[in-house]
């Protein structure tokens, strides 16, 4: 048995990543897929991620699960979850804490549960494997009230049903079930919502949100749909080609936001308060080669503002730094009084920043 | 689930028809008279025309046919007078060639070649599976290389190449086994089990390489899935991970070519049973073949029929057991 060191409780953010840079090997050449993140998420706190695919949000979120092939894949940085360093940790360690500590909730429940067994055995596993002493009968209880806790109506019959027999939205509550089943007091949902339709997406946010209240977790979101991020989140962190690009409080971020890669994803998401004719922008070309990232600012390939600065956004990497409120942070060498006249100017008048 | 059991059961019968059907239509093309073979050189045309009143082939085709239908469910009786020959239900008939009863020949063989075959896929299976397993999970070691270079050799090496060898070094130069016979389990399981361990080793080696390949490239594929993703995300460990959930997604292919290999194989052996010198199925029906031993290639060939219709169908069901979603359709 590996002791572990106990939980750190109610002292500072429950999961904090310094400088998290993961590189895999190919055949192609070196992907750095995360270069440099920083965040933090406290107990009861909702971070969303936000980012094309290809921005590094889901390898982030597997990195600080451990989920990545450790052969292939190289991890630095620090990412600390409840007071213990995970990066450089023992598999067996990080194994422990996984589905006990930390959770995660993928994005298309009907490939991630397995389709041989039922919902309830999946989720009765999920708890025994943290509670080896529990029986099959309190296991079974304990999955039935998990069920019931999500809404699912009937758990006891639900309980012995295959994946396949639920609907999407029942599916994906399952699998909250079985992320929650532990406790856990963080939560990772990687596109929870999006293999679902709307109004089913709406309920699951609502449910994730009501659970957040009575678990307490921390919850780190990721989505490329700012819509979600408005709804549910309290601080956002904007990637882009593997770097944060932007991060702050949802208010800031969405009312004010000061990088243009923002300004383009809150450009083309409607807005149902603004003008119904208006075109949704575009932003122009394709997420970068991660392989192979444009030098200086990776966004200047695709940013209108790229010359603004002569060529500093060609040759020099922005630093996330304040912009205006507290906590606000960019990565952009655009200067503040410009950024400021854009945004007004050009930017405000479509998307759902209004 | 009753309705899908009696359709198979009923396309398993039409199956049987069929084969005994074609079976009989072609033991009549073949240009020679087994009345001829039976009786010697020196036969006159009215001996010959004796032996094959008493035999029933004088008889048209279809009365021949049904008459072997009427014997296997009825029992049937051959000659009149004092050469009166009475075959109770399930009658096969008689071997041409030593007047015994066919189904008693088969009673003989066919424990035999169960015997080689069982044991065979379950070191087979074992050696297969297991081996493949690992290959996955250790992708691109030297482990997986060698498995999978020997697993080639294995598959491009045949029974009597691979067989001979182990007789050789095993048997002749070592004294290590004993030459293979057959002994009934019933008798004594140990001398069953040594006297057969030989032609076990073979096909399971043989055999196992193509379950290796075939598990390897379907662990690969199950390891690659999302929901071995999940497993690993609840904190299980990495052995429940692969066996639990991975193999156990990966296990439906595998079974549907063993259950079809081990229906193929039930109906003979030939090679193996040739090579070690045990008196199973296959050798009877090939040897029945060279002698226009009617009866016993209907029995062995009908056999044969049912060992891979009945495979067919425990697989069907078998998918039903593994996969859930099969069950519903």
């Amino acid at each position: 048995m590996v002791e572990l060191p106990a939980p750190r409780r109610g002292e500072g953010p429950y999961l904090r990543v310094r400088d998290l840079r993961v590189r895999f090997d190919t055949e192609d050449g070196v992907v750095r897929a995360v270069d440099g993140v920083s965040f933090a998420v406290e107990r009861g706190r909702t971070l969303g991620i936000v980012g094309e695919s290809g921005s590094g949000k889901s390898v982030t979120s597997l990195a600080i699960l451990g989920l990545h092939n450790a052969k292939r894949t190289t991890i630095s940085g620090e990412i600390w979850v409840g007071g213990r360093q995970l990066v450089g940790l023992g598999e067996e360690e990080v194994r422990r804490l996984r589905g006990r500590d930390m959770a995660m909730i993928f994005q298309d429940p009907l490939s991630a549960l397995h389709p041989y067994y039922s919902v309830g055995r999946q989720i009765a596993e999920a708890y025994r494997v943290h509670h080896p002493r529990a029986g099959r009968r309190e296991a079974r209880t304990r999955a039935v009230d998990m069920l019931d806790r999500v809404g699912i109506p009937q758990p006891a019959k639900r309980f012995d049903q295959y994946p396949h027999e639920f609907s999407g939205g029942m599916r994906q509550r399952a699998m909250i079930a079985m992320a929650l089943v532990n406790d856990p007091d963080l939560l990772i949902a990687d596109e929870p919502t999006t293999a679902l339709d709307v109004t089913v997406q709406a309920q699951i946010l609502d449910l994730l949100s009501d659970l957040q209240e009575e678990f307490r977790s921390a919850i780190v979101l990721i989505t490329h749909d700012l819509g979600v991020v408005s709804q549910v989140a309290d601080d956002v962190l904007v990637m882009y080609g593997g770097r944060a690009v932007e991060h702050g409080s949802v208010e800031r971020v969405l009312r004010a936001p000061q990088h243009p890669y923002t300004w383009g994803l809150l450009s083309s998401v409607p807005s149902l308060h603004g003008d119904a004719d208006a075109d949704l922008v575009p932003i122009p070309g394709n997420p970068p080669s991660l392989i192979n990232l444009p030098p200086g600012c990776a966004f200047h390939p695709r940013c209108r503002w790229a010359d603004v600065n002569g060529d500093r956004s060609r040759t020099e990497v922005p630093e996330l730094v304040a912009a205006g409120a507290a906590g606000h942070l960019v990565a952009c060498h655009l200067p503040v009084a410009a950024r400021e006249r854009i945004y007004r100017d050009e930017v405000a008048q479509v998307g759902v920043a209004r | 689930m009753l309705r899908f059991v009696v359709r198979r059961l009923l396309v398993a019968a039409l199956t049987l028809v069929v084969i005994s059907l074609v079976t009989f239509g072609l033991f009549f093309a073949v240009p020679s008279s087994p009345a001829k073979v039976m009786c010697g050189k020196n036969c006159t045309a009215e001996d010959i025309a004796q032996v094959e009143r008493r035999l029933g082939i004088d008889q048209p085709l279809p009365r021949q046919y049904a008459d072997f239908v009427h014997g296997v469910f009825a029992g049937r009786t051959y000659g009149e007078g004092d050469f009166r020959q009475d075959c109770p239900a399930p009658c096969l008939g008689y071997s041409f060639r030593n007047n015994q009863p066919v189904t008693e020949i088969v009673a003989q063989r066919a424990p035999v070649t169960f015997s080689i075959v069982l044991g065979g896929a379950v070191l087979w299976l074992g050696l297969g599976v297991s081996l493949g397993m690992v290959s996955a999970l250790r992708r691109g070691t030297a482990f997986d290389r060698a498995a999978i270079g020997v697993t080639l050799a294995g598959a491009s090496m045949q029974v009597y190449f691979f067989g001979l060898i182990l007789l050789y070094l095993l048997v002749y130069s070592t004294g290590l086994l004993p030459f293979p016979s057959y002994t009934p389990l019933t008798e004594s399981p140990l001398r069953w089990a040594a006297g057969l361990l030989l032609p076990w080793m073979t096909l399971g080696f043989l055999n196992s390489a193509l379950y290796a390949r075939l598990s390897r490239a379907q662990m690969l594929e199950t390891l690659s899935e999302d929901f071995v993703r999940t497993a690993r995300a609840k904190g299980l460990p990495a052995r429940k991970v692969h066996t639990r959930h991975a193999l156990r997604a990966a296990i439906t292919p595998i079974v549907t070519i063993a259950g079809l290999d081990i229906g193929t194989s039930l109906g003979g052996t030939f090679i193996t049973e040739t090579i070690f010198g045990l008196q199973g199925l296959g050798k009877a029906t090939v040897e029945a073949v060279q002698f226009l031993n009617l009866p016993v290639v209907m029995a062995t060939v009908l056999l044969a029929a049912v060992f891979i219709v009945v495979a067919n169908i425990v697989v069907d069901v078998l998918y039903a057991v593994i996969d859930p979603r099969v069950r519903l359709s």
